[in-house]
């Protein structure tokens, strides 16, 4: 059996390139080796970040923000998609200098989504927010989504157009064999003419099998998620220089995050949770929010997910066979990038060319 | 629903039930004074708004959450009553966070 | 409370306390930590304060935990009443809660010895207020004397529900039936279990002699009882079932079930202990070895926690752990352990004589482990129903993680611990898929939960 493309990987980087390049006419299988959604899709935060993003990313995060409002146009769910804005919140003055900075730095790349906000409106936005802080920058059109019922949508209408799915399919190797690619995997072997990398964390030995190993490393993130609470806050939280991530869902329960390490056992997928990182955000969450000290926490869990030195993923041809795409690396902040990603990479694959530029994420900057 | 046997024989305290002073035994949980009281139920669910009571009486079920001494989801199995506690049926998440200006 | 210990102990059951009683003449430090304020476990609740005629009232099984604890309590290991635990790693470190602060504390060698829960079972109108397990009406009884008094419905199956009775009508309660809803096709396929049952007459003759004195104070006993359901507005005003082909109704305003209990697991789950599906017992239990190692170094189990029992073999087999950390710690010798562990070896073995028989007789049906009823609530926090569960799977979602992800189902505050398994049933059902298959909810600390305040406490280091 032959397919147009073979993609490793059913995240939802994986689920939104086999459902874009199905809806052109291909015919995509898409091999996981555990179940769709089992790391960085499934315990990701679920955030809609334009606000703060690395400047090459902007163009895409732009045009990905502009997919979520409509997302169910897409994949016929909303993905329980919320946009309430985020913030990053300053605290002092030099807090207010950083960003300011920033968002003259996004004008000047010809983007208006960051604005300054002064400390009255904050206060209008954020009345529970503890009385020190001055103001913040703000990108009112952010939001959240539920990441599983996201991945879940995509898949649902990747496979309604065919696309085809094999769970606890590992790949082992693969070789041309003529114009095609025949991949074994633990189930059995896969024939197709393309091969897409969008194996997350282990996405590097795929690379390494095209012979262009990257540096990539694999790192576990823990969240934690308090029990139901009254509705209290609207927008997504951040700070300017703390490691603040939170928001309130529709249920009522919070989630809390900020780039809290934990322990990571790579070769058997073992995560566990490093209490006192978790500690130092409960700490910066009750100095934002005091009212919140007697709130419990009630589930906490670290995902495995892909890095990259510089925090841009790769997204890029192979540079040793032409036949072979890469879409990983998203170092944490993939999720709202995730519609656009099927977007550029399935005209990559098929036009040669994306209509938004991805130089900046091309596989060859890593070369020595 | 239930009734303390030899209620004679043993010291009390007094806790406050929904607002309501209630002289209850000495070293009991809070569950078993709510349930010892005629108190049916002791919370509203978040999602559906039902009537929760009890059910394990060990900690595990989660269903006896109340709001003690201003607290909300304390499980009232696993919490024993003090002297002027104050203890308040749950309703669904519980009292409101308030801001801080 | 000292931040690292020899020998920590979780749980102050007879698992715990005999373990922690064992190891601490040996001169090592232990501790047992124990959610409650006096020592004992659900087993032997109150058992130090009971007064003598509700003593008599809950009879002699119950008694025997007198001497376990008041050895305990001789012994030098240290006990920390009302001390929560919230999270154990496997490199032995362990979150505890107590006078609201939070700490986590450490051992070279760990018994968890968390004890069994009831078997939950979602059945029509299990939440509604009045209906309870069966447990909790024995734990109001044990802990503060409180019974049912306007009378009682005791329903399910397995002996606690006759020992219940048994205690009630003692009491003076009211018990308007027991019903049992084991299958009666399972009174033949226990059968070829019974002859090693005799072994352990004893409790045999104890049940019967229960039966006996129940039917003779005309407690309506019917068996062979299905479709069972709670019924009320808001709250449970009768019960329902179908009995000899018909339908019947019992007025009552309290219901207490009882399916069998199961291993506490939620600790060893989040220490990332493996654990295997006991087909005969019907529930997950963590993998041990017979002194109680399980597949972390220096995590030991024991009790009912560690597979199902009963009350006096978890007395031998914490023993046996205390004796293996003793010899892990080196402070016995190989044959010094095993010379001080040959009468609960015995002791152990002998008691598991009637499990068989007790497993298939009480063995659950599976249409009431997976559910059958589609409009069931399955996970009370969320209120899944077990139709939203099936149709998760039929929509993809074919692991119980993957329906938790999608449906909320174990997401509420008792994380899973009502729902877990009736998840696993019902997608296992649904999929065409063996249960063990389906594997359990993915552990995720905290094991209780902790304030943002008490969390916050942990980071030390951090001065204000």
């Amino acid at each position: 059996m032959n397919s147009d493309a073979l993609i490793v990987g059913g995240g939802l980087m994986g689920s939104s390139i086999a459902l874009q390049l199905a809806m052109r006419g291909c015919k995509c299988t898409v091999v996981e080796k555990a179940s769709p959604g089992r790391h960085s899709s499934g315990v990701s935060a679920g955030g809609l970040r334009l606000l703060n993003r690395d400047p090459a990313e902007i163009p895409l995060s732009v045009e990905a923000s502009k997919m979520w409002r409509d997302i169910a146009s897409l994949v016929d769910s909303d993905c329980d998609a919320r946009f309430p804005g985020q913030i990053r919140v300053a605290e002092n003055k030099a807090d207010m200098e950083k960003l300011e900075k920033r968002a003259a730095l996004v004008r000047s790349l010809g983007y208006g989504h960051e604005e300054i906000i002064d400390r009255k409106e904050l206060y209008q936005l954020v009345p529970a927010l503890a009385p020190h802080c001055v103001g913040a920058l703000i990108n009112r059109t952010d939001g959240y989504a539920r990441p599983y019922h996201a991945l879940t949508a995509f898949r649902r209408k990747a496979e309604s157009l065919g696309v085809e799915y094999h769970s606890s399919t590992e790949v082992f190797n693969f070789e041309k064999q003529g114009n095609d690619w025949q991949v074994r995997t633990s189930k059995r072997t896969f024939s197709s003419s393309v091969l897409v990398n969008c194996a997350g964390a282990w996405a590097n030995k795929l690379s390494t099998l095209l012979n262009e190993p990257v540096p990539l490393t694999a790192k576990a993130l823990a969240l934690m998620v308090t029990e139901r609470l009254p509705h209290f806050v609207d927008p997504v939280m951040g700070a300017a220089s703390r490691k603040l991530s939170f928001k309130q869902m529709q249920n009522g329960t919070l989630i809390i995050g900020g780039a809290l390490q934990a322990k990571l056992d790579f070769e058997r997928e073992k995560t566990e949770l490093d209490w006192t990182q978790l500690a130092k955000s409960a700490e910066t969450v009750v100095s934002f929010f005091p009212q919140l000290k007697d709130v419990r926490v009630v589930r906490a869990w670290a995902g495995i997910e892909s890095f990259m030195p510089d925090n841009i993923p790769v997204i890029s041809q192979s540079q040793t066979d032409s036949n072979a795409y890469h879409a990983f690396g998203f170092s944490a902040h993939g999720f709202q990038l995730s519609p656009v990603i099927g977007k550029v990479m399935s005209q990559l694959i098929l036009d040669g060319c994306s209509e938004i530029p991805l130089d900046a994420f091309h596989i060859n900057r890593f070369n020595q | 629903m239930f009734k303390q046997l030899d209620v004679d024989q043993i010291d009390s305290v007094q806790i406050i039930l929904d607002g309501q002073p209630l002289q209850v035994s000495k070293g009991i949980t809070v569950a078993a004074a709510v349930l010892s009281n005629n108190y049916r139920y002791t919370r509203t669910s978040p999602v559906s708004n039902s009537k929760r009571a009890p059910f394990c009486m060990m900690g595990v079920c989660y269903d006896c959450l109340m709001v003690i001494d201003g607290k909300a989801n304390q499980r009232a199995c696993a919490t024993y009553v003090q002297n002027g506690m104050q203890i308040d049926r749950q309703q669904s998440v519980g009292p409101e966070l308030g801001a801080n200006q | 409370m000292k931040n690292h210990y020899q020998l920590l102990v979780i749980g102050g059951g007879p698992a715990g306390l005999a373990a922690a009683t064992v190891a601490s003449a040996e001169g090592i430090s232990c501790a047992v930590l124990d959610e409650q304020a006096t020592p004992g476990g659900q087993i032997y609740r109150a058992i130090e304060s009971i007064p003598e005629q509700r003593g008599k009232q809950l009879g002699s099984e119950y008694l025997r935990g007198k001497t376990i604890a008041s050895e305990f309590r001789a012994s030098d290991a240290e006990f920390y009443a009302e001390t929560k635990v919230w999270s154990l790693n496997s490199e032995r470190e362990v979150g505890v809660i107590r006078s609201n602060e939070a700490d986590i504390i450490s051992a070279d060698q760990i018994i968890v010895a968390s004890g069994a829960m009831e078997r939950p079972i979602p059945f029509p109108g299990w939440t509604l207020p009045g209906v309870m397990q069966a447990g909790a009406g024995q734990i109001l009884f044990k802990s503060a004397g409180i019974v049912p008094d306007n009378g009682v419905v005791l329903a399910g199956s397995g002996p606690l529900l006759l020992l219940l009775a048994w205690q009630y009508l003692h009491a003076g309660v009211e018990v308007k039936a027991l019903l049992d809803v084991t299958p009666l096709s399972n009174h033949i396929t226990a059968l070829p279990k019974f002859p090693r049952a005799l072994l352990a007459h004893q409790y045999l003759i104890k049940g019967i002699g229960y039966q006996i004195e129940l039917k003779r104070a005309g407690i309506p006993m019917l068996f062979g009882v299905s479709d069972l359901r709670a019924e009320g507005e808001e709250l449970c005003q009768r019960v329902c079932f179908k009995h000899s082909g018909k339908q019947k109704t019992i007025e009552s305003e309290l219901l207490l079930t009882h399916f069998g209990v199961i291993p506490h697991i939620w600790l060893t789950q989040s220490a990332g202990c493996k654990h295997q599906w006991d087909e005969s017992q019907q529930c997950w239990r963590p993998e041990h070895d017979e002194w109680g190692n399980t597949d972390l170094p220096g995590i030991l189990v024991a009790g009912d926690g560690a597979g199902i029992n009963g009350a006096r073999s978890a007395e031998h087999a914490g023993r046996l752990a205390g004796l293996e950390a003793l010899f892990a710690l080196g402070a016995i010798s190989r044959e010094e352990r095993d010379r001080k562990a040959v009468k609960d070896r015995k002791w152990v073995r002998d008691e598991r004589h009637i499990r068989p028989f007790l497993e298939k007789y009480y063995q659950i049906p599976k249409d009431m482990l997976a559910t059958s009823d589609d409009k069931t609530i399955v996970c009370r926090c969320e209120e899944i129903t077990a139709g939203e569960v099936r149709q998760a799977v039929r929509e993809g979602h074919d692991n119980t993680n993957q329906v938790k992800f999608f449906t909320r189902c174990g997401m509420g505050p008792c994380q899973g611990r009502q729902c877990s398994n009736a998840v696993a049933h019902i997608v296992a059902d649904e999929g065409g898929m063996p249960v063990e298959k389906m594997g359990h909810y993915r552990g995720r600390p905290p094991v209780t939960p902790l304030t943002l305040e008490q969390l916050a406490g942990l980071n030390k280091e951090d001065v204000l």
